[in-house]
């Protein structure tokens, strides 16, 4: 079946098109899911994906050559219809929908289920094979309510009028998603960055994403971010950056952040579980949902959900794809 | 459920000790009152329900999933608890995970009491459904017995009494003679009752400490002598028909010790050092032999003990000082009374578990300074000096009791590795693993050490450690090995679980020796000389 497409560790290979899909080395012809580093890569010749996916790796690696796709816009090449459509991961993240030779293809990139006020919402599209990533493949991934945890975090903040609450968060995606979460809940009390989510926050309000009042934390005095929320990359938690702080109390927003000893192994204190992946009944249901005779699961922990789709009577293989799943993301 | 799941969550994840007191604080404070007691007699160890078995958890969950999913969930998440509250699958009517609060932490609590091994894993199974993930951990190790929060008795005691503005060692006083749910403490935090009487039982009481002696001498006339021995501080006390030991910061430790707490049968409170007995250390002139803290080490923090334990590293206490004898408080009198009580007391207790610690008999300080010169003995830590005339008071009163430690040991050291501190020296590499030089030139990691340096050379040492790195295990950075280490040690023993076959006793940073060159620091083979 489908012998038009071909998985590779480095990437899904559209033979008829002579296009790759989200390729780990540069290629000719790149058709990227969304803009995290471990689908988009620089170098490559020409890319489609969509505008906002565009914009992110011009951010990135300082070009932005390529076509934009609109989600719902049919790209035909070399005999293949391409169409984008919402993944629900993060701001521009898209499944690749393939049609050739009376048969679909959806390959999903990342995403989830959940709403998310900086994206547009995962839509499920019926196919012949579906290609799933399983970052939270195991039952215990189970997220709870988004809305809930925000209200953790605010009670904390609340709590403590001394210290700060300082959330690691992925600079792509999770950041903007937890503040404007935040904002939804009311808090509209100024909120720090770290220097290295300024620019990708400014590129979210430029496609409409509004964020409230935003500050640099960087030479702020420490007594000025009292009370209040600072954001900033994982990396930075536990390290030297974080000495400027009034006293924080470290969370972090993950779906790992479930499991107890990931979140003391960080020496994080309050652990959010707050994913931009499906999580176990997410990734089920959607392969329910989408009813395809074949799933292919690029990468996560493809063992259990390879076993659930075999009890289930779903054809399903490994693919076992390289250079996937940066922890910090989840 | 859900406060009592959120304050172990809270207990978990939290490092610094006054952040955890907040939050048993304000749980014992504000928590329903049929709950706080069962959370407290939890956090204190003295709920020890076992009314399930692992195995019939591991059970329950092959029924609910597919088992196969379950050992690879295990595998991943590592403890079973865990894994099964986690893995517990919803309700089909539940959209997300909730604690329903249909179930309280006392309803629980009286389904376990009653339960029978039989009917446990169904009636667990039951409850599960009511709860959330946390809620359903919670109610696991509750079942099974521990919950390991890495809080000790002492600490959920202390958090309880700050809760209610009491003195935690008031609250000690009357612990004993409570049992959960400790209604009547509770209404004595509330001011309902008065104090609860703890008459007749084995309650815990205040150690009297010492400062460090700064003076260059005090006079022998005001104050007496003794070694200080290098063991655990114990107390003894006996109501006649029970006997409980605490250590110094008043948790039980009557378990681990069955021994000392069986060759005691009389009616007393008695201050001592506890030690294993050795030969080889054996100093007649000191007032007989104990083996060094290596070995005392080996049998502390043992919930159990075995019999081959007993006989391998057999435990004795050497006495200090005699609180209250009978009926009679003698706190109050002169440590000279005191002092002749206890040697009065002695004939009445088994030789072969407690003996009486030595006084020193020096003419003036000058020669009580040549003494404590010539004790090189691996079980003496220095040398206490007492004011003849002082009551038994709790805590560090000035001019009352000093310790006047041996000099410590030091060596020169190169540092290998570092690892990151917690809590607010989470961002610094701050635990320092050093190590000496071989006959062959390699260098064999002898210790590690996270203290005895400023703010200002932490930095400067962290500096060194990012600046420096040549290779990261984890959270561990090993270091180009340039950097020399003065490192100061109580003293040091034969290891068999370090690569030198050295251990040293409480090493601390002494210099940043960024004079020495690596290669002048000391051998492997020079720091056995130390060996006592």
């Amino acid at each position: 079946m489908a012998h038009w497409i071909e998985p590779h560790p480095t990437g899904i290979y559209v033979r008829p098109a002579d296009a790759w899909i989200d390729p780990s080395l540069p290629q000719e012809r790149a058709l990227v899911t969304h803009g995290h580093a471990d689908h988009a890569r620089g170098g490559h010749g020409h890319v489609w994906a969509t505008r906002e996916t565009l914009a992110i790796m011009g951010l990135r690696y300082g070009t932005a050559s390529g076509t934009a796709v609109g989600y719902g816009e049919e790209v035909r090449m070399g005999g293949v219809t391409i169409r984008y459509v919402p993944a629900g991961h993060v701001l521009g993240s898209a499944q690749i929908v393939l049609e050739h030779a009376g048969e679909r293809v959806v390959v999903t990139g990342d995403y989830k289920r959940r709403p998310d006020p900086t994206c547009k919402p995962f839509e499920p599209v019926p196919c012949d094979i579906f290609v799933t990533e399983a970052t939270f493949g195991l039952p215990v991934f189970r997220h709870p309510d988004t809305g809930s945890e925000m209200d953790r975090l605010l009670a904390a903040l609340h709590a403590n009028p001394d210290r700060c609450v300082l959330v690691g968060a992925y600079a792509l995606g999770k950041a903007q998603r937890v503040i404007c979460e935040l904002r939804a809940r009311g808090h509209h009390d100024p909120i720090y960055i770290h220097g290295a989510m300024e620019r990708m926050c400014a590129l979210y309000e430029e496609f409409g994403v509004a964020m409230g009042e935003l500050r640099p934390a960087t030479g702020v005095a420490a007594k000025d971010m009292r009370g209040h929320i600072i954001v900033s990359p994982p990396s930075a938690l536990n390290d030297r950056w974080s000495r400027r702080l009034p006293d924080p109390i470290t969370a972090m927003a993950s779906g790992w952040m479930r499991v107890r000893q990931r979140a003391r192994q960080k020496n994080v204190e309050l652990p959010l579980v707050i994913s931009d992946h499906a999580d176990w009944d997410e990734l089920t249901d959607t392969i329910r949902e989408v009813a395809p005779t074949e799933t292919w699961i690029t990468h996560g922990r493809e063992e259990a959900l390879l076993h659930w789709c075999m009890t289930h009577q779903i054809r399903a293989r490994a693919l076992a794809m390289v250079g996937r799943e940066d922890e910090d993301e989840g | 459920m859900r406060a009592f799941s959120q304050l172990l969550d809270g207990l978990v994840y939290t490092r610094s000790r006054n952040a955890k007191l907040n939050l048993i604080a304000a749980y014992m404070r504000d928590a329903p009152a049929a709950d706080r007691g069962w959370a407290l007699a939890a956090l204190t160890g003295n709920l020890d329900l076992k009314a399930v078995k692992s195995s019939a958890i591991g059970e329950m969950i092959r029924a609910r999933t597919d088992p196969v999913l379950y050992e690879m969930s295990r595998d991943y998440v590592g403890d079973l608890a865990e894994t099964v509250a986690l893995l517990w699958p919803k309700r089909d009517e539940q959209p997300a995970e909730l604690d329903d609060g249909s179930l309280s932490l006392s309803a629980v609590i009286d389904r376990l009491l009653g339960l029978s091994r039989a009917a446990a894993p169904d009636a667990l199974a039951q409850m599960m459904d009511h709860l959330d993930s946390s809620g359903r951990f919670a109610l696991l190790k509750l079942a099974t017995g521990g919950l390991r929060v890495g809080i000790s008795a002492r600490l959920a005691k202390t958090g309880f009494a700050q809760g209610f503005g009491l003195d935690v060692d008031d609250v000690e006083q009357v612990w004993h003679a409570l049992a959960p749910p400790y209604a009547e403490l509770f209404d004595w935090a509330e001011g309902r009752t008065g104090r609860p009487d703890p008459e007749g039982t084995p309650y815990f009481r205040p150690f009297m400490l010492a400062h460090p002696l700064e003076a260059d001498s005090v006079d022998l006339a005001d104050y007496a002598a003794e070694w200080k021995w290098d063991g655990i501080r114990i107390q003894i006390v006996g109501t006649g028909s029970e006997t409980r030991l605490y250590s110094r910061a008043g948790d039980d430790i009557s378990g681990s010790f069955p021994e000392i707490a069986a060759a005691f049968a009389g009616h007393a409170v008695l201050d001592g050092e506890l030690l294993v007995k050795g030969e080889v250390q054996g100093a007649a002139e000191h007032g007989g032999a104990a083996a060094s803290f290596n070995a005392l080490q080996q049998r502390l923090g043992r919930k159990a003990v075995s019999a081959r334990m007993m006989e391998e590293y057999p435990a004795f206490v050497r006495l200090y000082d005699l609180l209250i004898e009978g009926d009679t408080d003698l706190r109050a009198l002169p440590w000279t009374d005191r002092r002749a009580r206890l040697e009065a007391f002695m004939p009445g207790l088994d030789p072969d578990r407690f003996d009486l610690s030595a006084i020193i008999d020096a003419p003036d300080f000058e020669s009580l300074a040549d003494i404590r010169a010539g004790a090189r003995d691996a079980a003496i830590e220095g040398v206490m000096l007492k004011r003849r005339d002082s009551p038994y008071v709790a805590g560090r009163k000035a001019a009352l009791w000093y310790k006047w430690k041996r000099d410590p040991l030091t060596a020169d050291c190169v540092m290998m590795y570092a690892q990151r501190g917690h809590g607010k020296r989470s961002s610094f590499y701050s635990d320092y693993t050093f190590g000496c030089w071989t006959d062959d030139g390699e260098l064999h990691p002898v210790g590690k050490a996270y203290s005895g340096f400023t703010d200002e050379e932490l930095k400067w040492l962290d500096r060194f450690v990012r600046q420096n790195t040549v290779a990261r295990f984890g959270p561990v950075r090993e270091v180009e090995k340039t950097l020399v280490l003065e490192v100061a040690f109580d003293s040091i023993h034969v290891s068999k679980r370090h690569k030198s076959a050295l251990a040293m006793r409480f090493p601390r940073i002494a210099r940043i020796r960024k004079d020495k060159p690596a290669q002048e620091a000391d051998t492997v083979e020079g720091l056995k000389k130390l060996v006592s």
